[in-house]
């Protein structure tokens, strides 16, 4: 007999071997001598992918469709025998990373955004719920058909049955208190539970062996072989008509969306990802599970036509559900031991998927949406408490019993709507809106925060909207207006039939819209900027590529006494202190005293603390500690584009540099001037001292000689005096000039402008030199000097002007048979705009010597400040007396009024100084153009002057 | 026997007063008023001691200070260096050629004697 109290006994018989199990295991991993270390556990807990779902719903599934149970193997069989290098490549960064979850997969990968990481939570839970419903459905019906045995009783529905009397509620607390015990037992919350993975093991065992056993039975033991039970059935047009495939194209559609989303699923479903990913032990392991895991479920499978069609032959019409033919079948033959196994199998899919599922869901609503939350109440003060590691586990074992609450609520309130697989499908297609996020984040860089939860939001609108609420529509929860008129009676809203979509089965139909939204949100958003300094770090920690270790995590640093503390809050003091110890030895520490406070420090902190509250809040956490701030989460969470100041930055930089080195340039340019002006200055004084010097010497020495001695004669004495006199003329006329010039090449001399005539300013300088001429004997002749040709000029020293080339040429000439001839004339040229010429009008002055004439190279030289002509003298007497500034003043003064001052001269013949100055506009001498003045016969003379 | 002394000057008044000084003292005088014509008064001359100016047309007193001493014939002679140039890189520059003593302009007549005398001594 199979009283109730034995299915229950045997049910908690086998509950506690497998906690034993589970405890012997993690007694084995605290020894250091890890039971799951082996790529064989690895691959069959994979087998949690094995539902009751498959347990009971395949018979179930093949029964209303043949093979089209088989697409939901296909997927993961795919995805483990072909796509592999994805798996492989999330176990590498999530072991790198410590990643917790799914949620902390994706909040790490875009930024460690605690936001994306709450989105995913929910998602996960709001799509996983109905699963779980599932498991609870199925154990309590096969609870309560094994109870009925030796009758075949189908259930009543849930709703039907008092809520005190359901065992599904009953199964709900038992097995929330079993997840409770098996997942948060430890005080130690990380992110492994090695005996959980050792009883899940055990489980695809239990389950794979019973399934196998109800196959056998029914092949071997009802019927006589696969072909007997084939044989039968095509006789039976009802059952025929499973062994051939699809009966509509839309079904091959639904065979690929079928196979497309169990891939997906397979990877990404909370448990999946725990399993495959997160407790993962090794990543050699896959290179086993690759082929061992697609195995077992083709075993597990192996049976599943030949259950059906049996179940089918044997239960003709629908009084039995095809759900529980796997149960049913052994009942019917009374086969006790059989069904009780069977049971026992069923209870471990189950088990193993609801302990599994919520553990992993337990951690992501701790860690991504619960522990994110209370650390920004700063009522309960969380951030000063000294030990969280307790709180986290109880946050955890809350969310648990809650999660199973919830789920069989769906199961009293939904859990009719649909059978089994359309329930598991649900799960399978809210979750695959997590492929884009995770496979784009896995191979592409350009994936934003924002664009992840752009991505993932409008997936999960679709998803809800186009398949969690027309459940709830079917269950009698919403009107059915809503699935058959659309939203606000709008046809084009309906949500099964998406803006006129047609033609595809509900799964298929919101996996095209939630997976187009999704996608076009992800990319598109993303593209919108790029990605910041975070997001591009860790997008590179998850894609790969050689430039990973430049981009530091951390910018400051933190000492042990910071670090330890905290991460003891969370992980319990001792086993803190021992991270830190090992962590000091593999830097080749004495210990973790010697540890620096530096960015590595800071990483290893922030990576153990991930392991246990996943990789967003350890960054908050640890962030609080480094930025020395009380836990200043918004200011960690609104994380500035670091990666556009930076560049701005550099931008700056880069501008300031060029305005230096063009300031500098300048500078050094000015200094060069300065430096070349201090030299001339340097030089001119110089010069000037020792012409001051020269005059000097001789005042001096003869003065000196007279006074020593009073006995010499008087000539001698009166040669001496002379001597002295004309000295010291000589060095105040020098002074007087020096002091002239100055004036003049600073621009501070006074000038009186005013029209002068010419020929009246060249009559006066010779009349004042008329004496010195005379004396020399020299013969000074004003040649063609007409009255009337005006010039604007100062007359004062357009006199000094004259007055210092007549008594230039009145030194070099000699004395008797000396000649100095003064010219002055007018020029005339008119100028053609077309070459660019300008008209000229001038008025020319010359000063002609029969001297010895100036030598080429020293015709320019002359006019520098202190160059005396030496003329050919080579005899004492030949010495010119002069300041050598008579010329430099000269030419200053001539070119102030515009006009030019130079020599024309042939070594030997005389010398002739001209002068030009502009000529007045409107003086009285008419000059035709191209002509000469009267009397100034120019060329003439220059080509005979100085020559007489 | 007397002392011959050069002087070698452009500056017709100062040559006069150095003239008048070196006979008053009885020496033997002969006068260059540039460079060139120096060397050739102290190749044919033979002076004890030469007064030099610096700045000269043709040859620089430097120039002919450097080739009175590469001159193996002109060993032994004492050269003054007379000159209006003050700076502290020709003082250098005149003693560095092997100038005896760098008078700078104006000098004391006095001190000049004394220092000829105290060189020819």
């Amino acid at each position: 007999m199979l009283q109730s109290w034995v299915i229950v006994l045997a049910s908690f018989f086998y509950l506690g071997i497998l906690f034993a199990i589970a405890w012997y295991a993690d007694r084995r991993a605290d020894a250091g001598r890890s039971l799951i270390a082996n790529p064989v556990v690895y691959a069959l807990s994979l087998g949690v992918y094995c539902t009751t779902w498959t347990f009971y719903g395949s018979v179930g599934r093949a029964a209303a469709s043949g093979i089209g149970f088989l697409p939901i193997y296909l997927g993961p069989t795919l995805l483990f025998a072909l796509a592999g290098f994805i798996l492989h490549k999330m176990i590498r960064v999530a072991k790198t990373n410590r990643i917790t979850s799914i949620a902390d997969f994706v909040a790490s990968r875009y930024g460690k955004s605690q936001l994306l990481g709450g989105l995913v939570t929910v998602i996960a839970v709001v799509g996983v719920i109905p699963y779980i419903a599932l498991q609870l459905k199925a154990v309590s019906n096969s609870f309560a058909i094994l109870a009925s045995y030796p009758d075949i009783v189908m259930p009543a529905t849930a709703g039907a049955v008092p809520l005190f009397q359901d065992s599904a509620l009953y199964v709900a607390m038992i097995l929330a208190v079993f997840t409770i015990l098996f997942g948060t037992r430890h005080l130690d919350a990380t992110e492994r539970h090695e005996g959980m993975v050792a009883a899940i093991a055990v489980e695809s065992v239990v389950k794979l062996v019973a399934f196998l056993a109800v196959g056998v039975f029914v092949v071997w033991g009802m019927h006589d072989g696969i072909s007997d039970i084939f044989s039968r059935a095509a006789v039976v047009p009802e059952v025929a008509r499973r062994l051939t495939t699809a009966d509509s194209p839309a079904a091959y559609g639904t065979w690929g969306t079928l196979v497309f989303l169990s891939l997906f699923a397979s990877l990404l479903l909370p448990r999946q990802f725990q399993i495959a990913v997160v407790e993962n032990v090794d990543e050699s392991h896959l290179s086993r599970a690759v082929w061992m895991f697609p195995l077992y479920l083709f075993l597990i499978n192996l049976f599943v036509l030949p259950v059906a069609l049996a179940g089918m032959l044997h239960f003709p019409g629908s009084a039995v559900d095809a759900d529980t033919f796997v149960l049913t079948l052994p009942m019917a033959y009374q086969q006790e031991a059989l069904a009780l196994f069977v049971y026992i199998g069923g209870l471990s899919a189950a088990t193993g998927m609801v302990i599994v599922e919520t553990i992993a869901l337990s951690t992501m609503v701790c860690n991504d949406l619960v522990m994110p939350l209370l650390l920004r109440l700063p009522m309960l003060g969380l951030a000063t408490r000294a030990d969280l590691s307790g709180l986290l586990l109880e946050i955890r074992r809350w969310a648990i019993a809650i999660i199973l609450g919830l789920g069989y609520l769906y199961f009293r309130v939904a859990g009719e709507a649909y059978a089994l697989v359309s329930i598991g499908l649900i799960s399978f297609a809210a979750v695959a809106q997590f492929a884009p996020v995770v496979i784009g984040g896995l191979f592409w860089k350009g994936g934003t925060r924002d664009g992840a939860l752009a991505g993932l939001a409008a997936g999960f609108v679709l998803w809800t909207y186009t398949l969690l609420l027309p459940s709830f529509a079917k269950s009698g929860w919403l009107p059915d207006g809503f699935i058959a008129h659309g939203l606000f009676g709008i046809e084009l809203l309906r949500p099964q039939h998406l803006f006129g979509l047609v033609g595809l089965d509900e799964i298929t139909h919101c996996l095209v819209w939630s997976l187009l939204v999704n996608l076009g949100a992800y990319i598109g958003v993303s593209l919108q900027r790029a990605p910041n300094l975070r997001e591009a770090r860790q997008a590179t920690l998850f894609v790969g590529g050689a430039e990973a270790a430049g981009i530091p995590a951390w910018r400051g640093g933190a000492g042990v006494t910071d670090l330890l503390p905290l991460a003891g809050r969370f992980l319990g003091s001792e086993r803190a202190q021992e991270a830190f110890v090992r962590h000091a030895r593999q830097r080749g520490l004495k210990g973790i005293e010697e540890l620096p406070a530096d960015t590595r420090l800071v990483n290893f902190a922030e990576t153990l603390l991930a392991g246990a509250i996943g990789s967003a809040s350890a960054r908050v956490m640890v962030a609080s500690v480094v930025t020395e701030e009380p836990l200043g989460i918004d200011e960690v969470m609104n994380i500035l584009d670091e990666a556009s100041q930076v560049r701005a930055y550099t931008r700056e930089l880069e501008q300031k540099s060029l305005e230096l080195t063009r300031a500098t340039t300048e500078l050094r340019e000015a200094n060069a001037r300065l430096q070349q002006l201090d030299r001339m200055k340097d030089d001119f004084i110089s010069t000037v001292t020792h012409e001051l010097r020269t005059p000097l010497t001789s005042i001096r020495a003869f003065s000196e000689m007279l006074q020593e001695d009073p006995q010499i004669d008087l000539d001698q004495r009166v040669r001496f005096l002379g001597i002295i006199v004309s000295e010291a003329v000589r060095l105040s006329r020098l002074i007087n000039q020096i002091l002239d010039l100055a004036k003049l090449e600073s621009g501070r001399a006074e000038w009186t402008v005013a029209a002068v005539d010419v020929a009246e300013v060249i009559r006066e300088a010779a009349e004042s030199l008329t004496v010195l001429f005379a004396e020399k004997r020299v013969t000074l002749e004003l040649d063609a000097c007409p009255a009337g040709f005006t010039v604007l000029a100062d007359r004062d020293r357009l006199m000094q002007v004259l007055v210092n080339l007549l008594s230039n040429a009145l030194k070099f000439v000699p004395a008797d048979g000396g000649h100095v001839k003064v010219g002055a004339g007018a020029l005339c040229v008119p100028g053609n705009p077309l070459r660019g010429q300008a008209t000229v009008n001038e008025v020319r002055v010359s000063v002609t010597d029969n001297g010895p004439g100036i030598r080429a190279e020293d015709q320019e030289v002359i006019f520098d400040k202190f160059h005396q002509g030496a003329g050919t003298a080579d005899v004492l007497t030949d010495k010119p007396q002069g300041t050598g500034l008579g010329l430099p003043i000269s030419r200053q003064i001539i070119e102030y009024f515009n006009g030019r001052l130079w020599v024309e001269s042939t070594p030997g013949a005389g010398a002739r100084f001209v002068f030009t100055l502009p000529r007045q506009a409107g003086d009285n001498v008419a000059v035709l153009p191209g002509n000469t003045v009267p009397g100034g016969s120019w060329e003439h003379k220059k080509q005979t002057g100085g020559a007489p | 026997m007397s002392h011959r002394i050069l002087i070698v000057d452009d500056e017709p008044n100062i040559v006069i007063s150095l003239e008048y000084l070196m006979n008053k003292e009885g020496f033997q005088v002969a006068v260059a008023t540039d460079g060139e014509t120096a060397l050739q008064l102290a190749s044919a001359f033979v002076p004890d001691l030469i007064l030099l100016d610096v700045m000269m047309p043709k040859k620089s007193g430097f120039e002919v200070c450097q080739a009175l001493r590469a001159d193996p014939a002109l060993v032994g002679v004492k050269i003054i260096m007379l000159t209006a140039k003050g700076r502290e890189s020709e003082i250098a520059k005149g003693l560095a050629l092997g100038a005896d003593v760098y008078i700078t302009k104006p000098f004391s007549t006095k001190d000049l004697v004394l220092q000829i005398k105290s060189l020819l001594a």
